[in-house]
């Protein structure tokens, strides 16, 4: 069972639809018990870094992850879900994330912002959520990202400068961009996630 | 890498159907929204935006309705404009499955609702839906409101700025002169709005030849929104993404089933 955590924030409707299509039970859950359960958490996530924050501190969400992540349990963090994994933004400010990676999230230096629409990836050979989904494109919808190297394998995407696009680190994965709403695409991405629970 | 152009079809909604006429009337039956949503899905377009153009209260909730079953089996973004007045619309849509909304005569009214919304859920989902038209106004674009039958009195490019500057996300351009005509996107519209704007620009109105949407990113548009020559089977999708392809910009490979 796929649990997606509901701290206030997020296309939740949409997520809980394409995890399902991956054919795993999915719930939409605020519960700190069936987070921690879940055969994998999603923590989807729109609006800004700060707000996220404060919905997530209202569930426990910093204990759930890092016990979770302690016990050997799989996340996948999207979008904001992925960013409030690093150490800290600056989004309106500097803010603490839940640093499972040391590293900050700051603004895409482009001439267009948000980073709104499909863009592909360079991806890694190691990578596990690309398999067969390679040269995709997935969509993206954000103006703030990590631009470090963190966790074990790295995908990169590019606007006005390169950025992570996802990570996978172990029981850890993230993508910056949405596969629940990157078409089949990101269907498939999902369900690479899921078969590898 | 680099970011595609987005393929757009838009769908006026009303009690449950979509229209489109020429200039705002005129107008016709095109069909059942989540049929044509999901066709256009599977088409390949990057993006869907329903305009619920409804004047009754019984019209918005079932539109709201047809947003709620076309998030069910669409797996791309969905945008829903039309009669959004405050936060707790915009809750509403976004629950039902909408991932972005464009207000429009609401925040002409009262702009802090842009601030309001743009704090509670993010710039990202905001989109301002601009109908403009020529006129003698500083820049010589003025907006109109209430489907483009009245002027609101404001100049476009100063209205579109001050939008930016309280916080939309994205900028919906629609040419009231060209809307439904496919005689070509308002060009020169394009380039004045890009010039003061630093957000995604959607250009809309006008699209007819396939010329007229690379005229369109040449101009300085980022996503192409059309209606009538999708509805009615002029172009496909793929014809669109296939000619721009051709001719250097970036699309986004689509199936074309």
């Amino acid at each position: 069972m796929i649990a997606i955590l509901d701290y206030g924030s997020g296309n939740l409707r949409s997520a809980q639809r394409a995890f399902a299509a991956s054919g795993k039970d999915v719930v939409v859950t605020s519960h700190y018990d069936i987070a921690m359960e879940a055969e994998g958490l999603v923590i989807p996530g729109v609006g800004a870094f700060a707000a996220c924050m404060v919905g997530l501190d209202s569930v426990k969400a910093r204990t759930i992850i890092t016990e979770r992540i302690k016990s050997e349990r799989p996340i996948l963090g999207i979008c904001i879900g992925m960013q409030i994994l690093f150490s800290k933004s600056t989004e309106h400010g500097i803010h603490e994330g839940v640093g499972i990676w040391d590293a900050e999230v700051s603004q895409l230096q482009a001439p267009i912002l948000p980073h709104m629409g499909w863009n592909t990836i360079e991806t890694s050979a190691d990578s596990i959520l690309f398999k067969g989904v390679e040269n995709e494109s997935f969509y993206f919808v954000h103006s703030y990202a990590a631009k470090e190297k963190v966790g074990k394998v790295q995908s990169w995407s590019i606007h006005g400068e390169r950025f992570l696009a996802a990570v996978e680190d172990g029981y850890v994965c993230a993508t910056q961009f949405h596969p629940e709403k990157s078409g089949d695409a990101g269907l498939a991405l999902i369900k690479n996630w899921t078969q590898s629970l | 890498m680099s970011l595609s152009v987005r393929i757009i079809p838009c769908l006026d909604v009303t009690d449950g159907r979509v229209v489109k006429g020429v200039n705002f009337t005129n107008l016709v039956d095109a069909g059942d929204p989540v049929e044509m949503a999901a066709l256009y899905g599977r088409e390949g377009a990057d993006e869907l935006t329903f305009l619920d153009i409804s004047a009754s209260v019984a019209g918005r909730e079932t539109t709201l309705d047809v947003v709620r079953r076309t998030a069910e089996q669409v797996f791309i973004p969905l945008t829903v404009g039309g009669g959004i007045r405050s936060v707790g619309d915009v809750d509403r849509l976004l629950r039902a499955g909408a991932d972005k909304v464009s207000i429009n005569t609401a925040a002409i009214a009262r702009p802090e609702l842009i601030a309001e919304i743009a704090d509670r859920f993010g710039s990202q989902v905001l989109v301002l839906s601009v109908d403009a038209r020529r006129a003698r106004s500083e820049s010589g674009f003025e907006v109109t409101t209430h489907g483009g039958r009245e002027s609101a009195n404001i100049d476009a490019l100063a209205w579109v700025e001050k939008a930016c500057a309280l916080g939309v996300g994205e900028i919906l351009l629609n040419s009231m002169d060209a809307d439904g005509t496919r005689a070509g996107y308002d060009i020169g519209m394009i380039t004045a709005v890009r010039a003061v704007s630093k957000v995604p620009l959607i250009a809309s109105g006008g699209a007819g030849a396939l010329s007229d949407f690379s005229a369109a990113l040449d101009a300085g548009a980022d996503a192409l929104l059309a209606a009538s020559v999708f509805h009615f089977g002029i172009h496909r999708i793929n014809d669109v993404k296939s000619y721009l392809n051709s001719h250097n910009y970036c699309v986004r490979a689509s199936a074309g089933k």
